[in-house]
């Protein structure tokens, strides 16, 4: 059984990196993360050699005396410096890094045609699709449209469950809530994930490069017993597709609460609701 | 006797005598009402360590329901309990109050005193432990908690956690915290008032140093989780609003209180480990600890820097990018007094001549691994990167490396240096070696490739998965590796239990040893010396045989430490 899990396709993927290629902030952080990795490698082999090689060498032997040395203040003051620099290189790459994570960029020309608004995290030229990401126990509605933000349940938006239907080559802002607990919003390869607290509004975005991707995520935050259930897609299609899925989803919509009404009639008149 | 005459006796030689007892009373009497810090100490490391192996078991749980994908083993409202009470346990029933019990110990013993300063205070704290752990493990016949160690609300609100299990969990939190509070003080008292003549702030050993600053961060620490969970006992049952977002509460105003404390507990559990390395390699070294004044001072630096990293824990949540910055370059400064310690400790082996016994095994492991742990610190104290790593199996990982691989692993190196003084027996040092192995072993088996969890995707406290993901080998491999990293604790624990009635006779300083605890009998009569020597170094014992060497000139054979070196 081991054999046949350790030769499935994929069964070693990500053993050293995280998770990209959904959008550019997922691959900026995966990038970072290398540079991180690269001099955390080096400090590593350096530390845990030196431990092995001192572990190996200086075993009590016959005749062997240990060197009583109390300290040296310069080599205190050196490694200090050295691992103060360190963290200097790694403060830098970060914040160099920082921008293309936090701001999402313009969508590319191929992507669709939208209109530009003035709240809330906005790609230079300000134009992005808007959807909002309501967590609850256990499922994830996404409510699609930039009036969501008023309320995503009343307003007469299309929404679907569980998975998000967006368009490639689009700057997409979620508007990240929660209704009852604490979720967290996270697709790995699409970015870095963002807690959906109650009481407040969280943001971040993502700019799918190719449609025909379908990426995976769930809930990262403890929020009661089906945590494990409460998982996320999203299917990444073409801007026409898009179009057309968002007018086939509202008109689905209105039609099954145009039989919720009739439903109800029915219900009423013959007096069992 | 003069004051001086001590030191021209030779070593072995009884230096304190028994205090007969003024009446006979049955043993469970006498430790039910004991107020000696040893047995108190004794029981704080039984009790803890029957925690750890509960613990321990439940970890075991949730690693075989993790083993295989969609196992159903354990349902999901089990499985929240489990990491609730496995969380809890291990923090606030194991690593922070053993700590408590070898400080209890070896405090007063290594600073030359008869007891603690509040002999009656420390057997408070120590019951209070013992009743705050039987009213949490009560729930198990009820309804534990199943809102994880940190109960962030509104999931720990009544609304979404009805069960009385929560509120068993804040009785926890307030009992085991005036456990700690109580025992903070004590220890605090101890250290400042009742150090032997001689032993200024630059002779004091480095463990009790580690526990000075231990008690310290409690003190500043405890009283805010206490608030924080009054407040969420009275958002269950008295009306208030504190944490509710339906009525202006805030969820994110908990997180801050409970990881102001959360983050300094976090060295409160991992510096007296610190301490205990800082003790354990010199001696087996041979040699003094390199850099005493940068060790000492890294200590205290670390505990200021441990009360302003806490948001670290909240990269995710709603809070602006400029604290995020701010929480990630204090961290990035916890970082630097932290490398300095291996450092010092590294240098401390280098050059040095070592013996090989099991307790510098677990220290040397513990670098090893502590490493591990110290660099994805680093990794998740970025915040762009901490936003994929976060609430995955990579910070699973990243803290059991300093837990489990830190804190524990010293715990261990601790108890095969300190058993002989404890008992007067010493533990099989071939069975501590094949422990520390297979420990080893199992540890990094199983945490390792939690590692790669995290990056392929896997959050935390989930109960199951589903396959095809890139999780079911990692998976597979981490909980085959629990079972390894169990059967070498299950080792330590026979070896405990073996040596206890057959181990060989210690003798009073089977490892010519550095500190005061060693020149007193194994174990240590109820008074713990008859004469206090003056303290001229950071090392009496060895000073004490020097001397006696000058002035016999016989080099001192102490209880037979050199049957550990190959020399």
């Amino acid at each position: 059984m081991l054999a046949s899990l350790a030769l499935a396709p994929g069964a070693f993927a990500n053993f050293l990196t995280p998770k990209s290629g959904g959008s550019p902030n997922a691959d900026s952080i995966a990038e970072l993360y290398k540079l991180v990795l690269y001099i955390a490698a080096f400090v590593f082999l350096v530390v845990e050699l030196t431990l092995l090689y001192s572990v190996y060498k200086f075993r009590a032997k016959k005749g062997a005396v240990a060197a009583q040395i109390h300290g040296n203040t310069r080599l205190e003051i050196g490694w200090t410096v050295a691992a103060g620099l360190i963290l200097v290189v790694l403060t830098v790459i970060t914040f160099i890094k920082l921008p293309s994570i936090i701001n999402p960029p313009n969508s590319d020309p191929k992507g669709l045609v939208l209109s530009a608004s003035t709240t809330e995290p906005s790609p230079p030229n300000g134009r992005k699709l808007t959807i909002c990401v309501t967590g609850r126990q256990y499922i994830w509605r996404y409510t699609y449209g930039a009036a969501c933000q008023q309320n995503p349940f009343t307003t007469k938006l299309p929404y679907s469950y569980q998975q998000m239907v967006a368009p490639a080559n689009t700057t997409v802002v979620l508007v990240i809530q929660s209704t009852d607990v604490i979720h967290s919003w996270w697709i790995p390869s699409m970015g870095g994930k963002v807690d959906a607290v109650p009481g407040y509004t969280t943001y971040t975005w993502f700019q799918a490069p190719h449609a025909g991707a379908l990426f995976h995520g769930q809930c990262a935050q403890l929020c009661g017993r089906n945590h494990a259930a409460m998982t996320a897609q999203v299917k990444v299609v073409t801007p026409a597709e898009y179009a057309a899925w968002i007018q086939q989803q509202t008109t689905a919509i209105s039609a099954a609460n145009q039989q919720v009404i009739q439903l109800r009639r029915v219900l009423r008149a013959t007096g069992n609701l | 006797m003069s004051a001086t005459d001590y030191a021209v006796r030779p070593v072995p030689q009884i230096t304190a005598h028994e205090v007969t007892k003024p009446r006979e009373t049955k043993k469970w009497v006498d430790w039910v009402t004991t107020t000696d810090h040893k047995k108190i100490g004794i029981m704080y490391m039984v009790t803890t360590f029957v925690f750890f192996i509960l613990g321990g078991v439940e970890a075991l749980l949730m690693r075989v329901q993790l083993g295989v994908p969609n196992n159903t083993l354990i349902s999901a409202e089990h499985y929240n309990q489990l990491l609730t009470i496995h969380g809890t346990t291990m923090i606030f029933l194991f690593v922070v109050p053993i700590m408590a019990g070898f400080g209890n110990y070896f405090v007063p013993l290594m600073i030359g005193a008869r007891d603690m300063a509040f002999p009656r205070l420390n057997a408070l704290s120590y019951w209070l432990l013992l009743f705050g752990g039987i009213v949490f493990y009560f729930t198990l016949f009820f309804r534990p908690p199943e809102a994880g160690w940190w109960s962030y609300p509104p999931l720990s609100e009544a609304l979404y956690s009805p069960s009385a299990g929560q509120d068993a969990w804040i009785f926890l939190i307030h009992i085991t915290g005036i456990s700690s509070l109580v025992g903070a003080i004590n220890f605090y008292a101890t250290i400042v008032n009742m150090r032997a003549p001689g032993m200024s702030w630059g002779r004091l050993p480095l463990f009790v140093w580690s526990i000075l600053i231990y008690a310290v961060l409690l003190i500043v620490a405890l009283p805010v989780v206490a608030a924080a969970v009054t407040m969420l006992l009275t958002d269950r049952h008295f009306g208030t609003h504190f944490f509710d977002p339906t009525n202006h509460g805030s969820p994110v105003l908990w997180q801050h209180l409970f990881w102001f404390f959360g983050h300094p507990e976090v060295y409160i559990m991992i510096l007296p480990g610190f301490g205990i390395i800082s003790e354990v390699i010199p001696v087996f070294s041979r040699k003094p600890i390199f850099g005493y004044k940068a060790i000492a001072a890294a200590t205290s630096v670390i505990a200021f820097l441990a009360v302003l990293v806490w948001a670290h824990h909240m990269f995710a949540s709603p809070v602006p990018v400029v604290v995020l910055g701010f929480f990630m370059l204090s961290s990035f400064l916890i970082g630097v007094p932290t490398g300095v310690k291996i450092f010092n400790w590294i240098a401390t082996l280098w050059r040095g001549s070592l013996v090989m016994t099991a307790s510098l095994y677990y220290a040397v492991g513990f670098i090893a691994i502590f490493v591990i742990g110290g660099i994805t610190g680093i990794f998740l104290a970025i915040f762009p990167v901490d936003w994929q790593l976060n609430d995955t199996y990579f910070v699973v990982a990243h803290f059991h490396y300093v837990l489990m691989g830190g804190a524990v692993f010293t715990i261990f190196a601790g108890i095969y240096y300190w058993f002989p003084k404890m008992t007067g027996r010493l533990l099989n040092e071939r069975a501590g070696k094949v422990s520390f192995w297979i420990m080893f072993i199992g540890f990094n088996m199983t945490f390792f490739v939690q590692h790669a969890l995290g990056l392929s995707g896997m959050p935390r406290r989930i109960y199951t998965y589903q396959p095809g993901l890139g999780w079911s080998t990692y998976n597979l491999i981490s909980t085959i590796g629990s079972f390894i990293l169990s059967a070498g604790i299950l080792v330590t624990v026979i070896n405990i239990a073996h040596s206890f009635k057959h181990g060989r006779i210690a003798g009073p300083d089977p490892w010519k040893a550095n500190t005061l605890e060693w020149f007193t009998t194994s174990p240590p009569p109820v008074n713990n010396f008859d004469a206090i020597p003056r303290v001229r170094s950071v090392e009496p014992m060895r000073d004490i045989r020097r001397q006696v060497e000058r002035s016999t000139g016989v080099t001192q054979k102490t209880g037979g430490s050199e049957r550990f070196a190959r020399v």
